[in-house]
This record gives C-alpha cells, structure tokens and sequence, in this order.
C-alpha cells in the first residue's frame, strides 16, 4: 500500500470532493424545490393534474437512476437539449430527487390536522398564507428525519455522474487508480471520503432534528410566563 | 331570556340556507334544507349523531360544498358565482373568504395552531389577513383574550392549557377578526365535564352581547337558556323548530320526543346515583 499515490493527486482530489459537494448540494436544492412544488400542485390540483404527476413520480421511481442520466445526456441531444456533463448531472439528480422529496412534502402535509387549515380559511387566510404559515412549519419537525435520510441516500447516487464525465470525487480517483494502477488506495480513498459525506450530512442532520424537537416540544420550556402544569395531561 | 332578540330589526337577515341538500357519494346527509338567521338570533342545533348536524353547520360555511340549492351570507351566495351561461361555478379561495368575512367558527377539536403561542394564535389572520402592523395586533389579541379570560396565559403555548382554555383562546382567536356571525360545532364536545361551564360562559356572554350564532350542541340546558330558537335535525332534516321552551316541553314529532326522552333518562339516572366518593386521588 502506498499512499503517496494519493497526496501526489491531493489538488486533484480535492477539487473531486468539492464538486461532489457541490453536485450533491445542488441535487439536493433542486429535487427539494422541485418536490415541494409538486406535492404543493397535489394538494389543491384536479384530477388530471393529480394524475399527470402521479405518472411523473411512478415513472421516475421505477426506473434507475443511471438510465434516466444516460437519457437525459445522450438522448437529450436528439430533443434539442444538449447539455454539460455537469449541468445534465445536476439535473439528473434534481429530477430523480424531486419524485422522493415530493412523497416526503406530501406526507408531511397529510400529517397536519385538516381542521387546523380549515381554521385558518375561515379567518381569511389565503391557501398560500395556510401553507406557509400553518403546514410547512409544521410538517418540517416531523419529515426532518426523512429528509436527511433521503439527502444522505441522494448523496450516495452521485458517483454515477462519473460515468458521464462530471469531474467529481469517484471520476477523479478511479482515474488516478487506472493511472497508477494503484487500485486499492483510491478506492479506500473513495470510501473515505463518501464516508466523511454521509458523516457530515449525519451530524447536520441530527443538530437539525435536535433543534427541531426543541422547537416542537417549546411548551415544555416556558420563556417565563406560564407554570408547568402539575400533571401530564 | 335573551335581551339582545328586542336589538332585532325585522329583515335583518344574516345567514340563510334555501332548498340546500348535501350527498356524500350516494349517501344524502341534508335534505332540501331551508333556513333563515336573523341579526342577534341565536340557534341551536341539536339531533341525534349521525344526523347531519355537522354538516348542515359546516355546509353553511362551505367548510363542506353543497350540491344545490343556495347558501346566502348577509345576502351573497357563498361558495358559488353564477357563471355567464347560468351555470354556477365554485367561487376562488378570494371570494369564499371576502363572502364569510364576517363569520368565525370554532370547532369541536379546538384546531389550534401548535407552533405558534397563545397571542400568536390570536394575532396570525390579523397581520395577515387584516395587514394589522404587530404592537396593535398583539394589543387587540390581548384585549380579545382578556374577554375570555385568558390575558394571563397570552405567551403560553396551546398545548400545554386546559382544553377549556384551549377552546377559549379558539374563541378569542374568530372573535379578534370581529365576525358578525360565529359558528360553533359542538364547542365542549371535547371537553372534561368539568370545563364545559367555562366555554358556555364565554359563548353566553357572546350571545348576550348580540352575537348571531348558530351552536351544534348536546348541551340541552345551554340550548334551554340561550337559544332563541333550536332546531332538531334528524335524517338530514330539520324536523322541528321552535323557541327553546316549547321544542323541550311539547315537542310534535315522535323522533323528537324520543330524542328528548333519551337525555331525560339519562339525566335522572344520573342524579339518581349517589354521588361517588373521591377515593381515587
Ligand atoms: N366526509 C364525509 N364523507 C362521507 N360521509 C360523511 C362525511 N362526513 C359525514 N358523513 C356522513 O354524513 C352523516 C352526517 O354526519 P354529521 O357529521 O353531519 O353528523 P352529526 O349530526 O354532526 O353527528 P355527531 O353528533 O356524531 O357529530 C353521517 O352519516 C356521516 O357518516
Ligand atoms: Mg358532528
């Protein structure tokens, strides 16, 4: 085992690990955007929407990840879309993302009393103020753990950009280990690093959910005023 | 009984159903219902379960779509435009409410908003429906509060009161939006025995100070007190009508002497029992 394989590549791989960051960040964003959006249009949409999306979210699922990236980057030419490794990469993952974040919002929605909204309508509040202001507050503290959890799953999927060239973390140093032949270095290099990915994403996660619960259970400690009662309800 | 029914003007006509009917699937729970609600009258609502009661109230909010026939609040249709070929189409979330701007409602499950605390219940559809700046917000909210009683427990948060309180800062939170017509479906349905009395004080109050209201109850000795009017629902029709004292003393309808002969038995089989001794606590 020889090591200096990879301090010799250090700059190399270290721009690896910040464009899986950062394609994993931006996966991330855009399948979170995307999949509020779409379970927001489920919500309050007819029937044919409903429908239209639900085909949306059954299709995507029940295709791999990799194929829907090798459709959008080598089919897409042949609609008109020719995109960068990179941007074909980032969109991939947005959109294969957006299915899983869109069940994760619209359980987190139907977890909300109905009653609650319809409080809210019957004093004026617009649909939007009530998903603001009511819903998403809300459902965010309980959907929490399943969001890190799918953001971690999510993290885990970016090595497939490498097969399409995006210059990230397993790109640069399964190119390095076929270089050098030095196979077994870079590959643990590999699983240090997505392990030190996952622990971030993990340690963000459980700060998150802390802070989270803190702010669910606030009743229980008081800023002043009010008396714990004597007994638990 | 009630002083604020002299405040009536004839024609003030506040909430009015005609010929409205309800399904549910194939299931018909309200059958060609009309009704009238004039300024400052209260009404009861009482029936057995199961008879629409619910339905009937929240159908006069469009918290439920009827099927036909119309619903007027202060003389507009609610839930309904009339389309140009005649047709009526289901109202834009704008209309809906700009048409029950005056109405509040409380409901049996209180349906609190958790993360926000007691004022901040109050305060939310002032800043974001009446655009309040905050400082007179929370000052309304806690004038509101004040009235129920609640002014000391404004930075609590809702789940840590008495469902009691709970309701009542229900109530305060529709009362601050100062509606014309308030609702309630079975307020203390959900409430420890205990509590019930808080609640109906509040509403009694209310309804003392002109407040139009229309009350789900199962509380005969409210509805006996305070309602103008009761109204027994059963099968989805009001079967009877009338001033509290003649409903409860002579009703006309079988169903309704039943459903009255149920709650007396149960009432004197109550008081029959000894009062139990608290060897529990
Ligand atoms: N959302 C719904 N879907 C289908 N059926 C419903 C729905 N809501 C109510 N029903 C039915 O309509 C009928 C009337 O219900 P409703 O809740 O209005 O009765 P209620 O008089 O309020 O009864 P309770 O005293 O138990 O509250 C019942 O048969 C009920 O099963
Ligand atoms: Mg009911």
């Amino acid at each position: 085992m020889d090591l200096t394989v990879l301090t010799e590549h250090a700059s190399e791989i270290g721009s690896g690990f910040l464009v899986t960051l950062w394609t994993w960040g931006g996966g991330v964003l855009a399948g979170a955007i995307v999949g509020l959006i779409i379970a927001v249009i489920q919500l309050s949409a007819g029937p044919w929407v409903r429908g239209v999306l639900r085909c949306y979210i059954e299709v995507i699922r029940a295709t791999p990840f990799l194929v829907q990236l090798f459709l959008l980057y080598y089919g897409g030419p042949s609609l008109g879309l020719s995109l960068s490794p990179m941007a074909a990469g980032l969109i991939g993952l947005g959109i294969y993302g957006s299915v899983y974040f869109a069940e994760i919002f619209r359980t987190g929605f139907t977890s909300i009393p109905r009653g609650q909204q319809e409080a809210a309508a019957m004093l004026g509040m617009t649909p939007w103020q009530i998903i603001w202001r009511v819903q998403i507050p809300q459902m965010l503290v309980l959907i929490l753990p399943a969001l890190v959890n799918f953001t971690t799953i999510l993290g885990k999927e970016t090595p497939v950009l490498s097969i399409i060239t995006v210059p990230e973390l397993t790109f640069v140093l399964t190119g390095i280990g076929a270089e050098t032949f030095a196979y077994v270095e870079t590959l643990l290099a590999l699983c240090v690093g997505y392990f030190l990915l996952a622990e971030l994403c993990s340690r963000l996660g459980q700060w998150l959910e802390r802070r989270a619960s803190r702010y669910l259970t606030q009743g229980v400690r008081q800023r002043g005023a009010l008396k714990p009662r004597e007994s638990a309800a | 009984m009630n002083q604020s029914t002299a405040k009536r003007s004839a024609g003030d006509v506040m909430l009015e159903a005609r010929g409205m009917s309800k399904r549910f699937g194939e299931h018909t729970v309200l059958q060609d219902i009309n009704l009238s609600i004039q300024r400052s009258e209260v009404v009861c609502l009482i029936g057995p379960s199961g008879s629409g009661k619910s339905t009937l109230l929240r159908s006069l909010a469009f918290l439920e779509n009827y099927d036909d026939g119309e619903v007027f609040v202060e003389g507009e249709l609610l839930g309904y435009d009339r389309a140009r070929d005649g047709r009526r189409v289901r109202s834009r979330p704008s209309r809906l409410s700009d048409v029950r701007r005056n109405m509040g409602m409380v409901f049996q499950q209180f349906n609190l908003w958790p993360h926000l605390s007691v004022v901040e219940n109050v305060m939310e559809a002032l800043l974001r429906v009446r655009g309040m700046k905050s400082a007179d917000a929370r000052r309304l909210a806690l004038t509101t509060l004040e009235k129920v009683g609640l002014a000391e427990k404004a930075d609590a948060w809702p789940n840590r009161l008495s469902g009691g309180q709970q309701q009542r800062v229900a109530i305060a939170r529709s009362l601050a939006m100062s509606p014309a017509i308030m609702l309630f479906d079975e307020p203390t349905s959900a409430l420890d025995p205990e509590l019930v009395g808080e609640v109906l004080q509040v509403m009694r109050q209310l309804a003392e100070e002109g407040m139009t209201m229309v009350v789900v109850t199962h509380e005969m000795g409210f509805a006996a007190k305070v309602a103008d009017r009761v109204l027994f629902l059963d099968q989805g029709h009001i079967v009877e009508q009338g001033p509290p004292t003649r409903l409860f003393r002579h009703p006309q309808s079988p169903r309704l002497a039943q459903f009255l002969g149920n709650y007396l038995e149960r009432n004197t089989l109550f008081e029959a029992a000894p009062a139990p001794n608290h060897v529990d606590d």
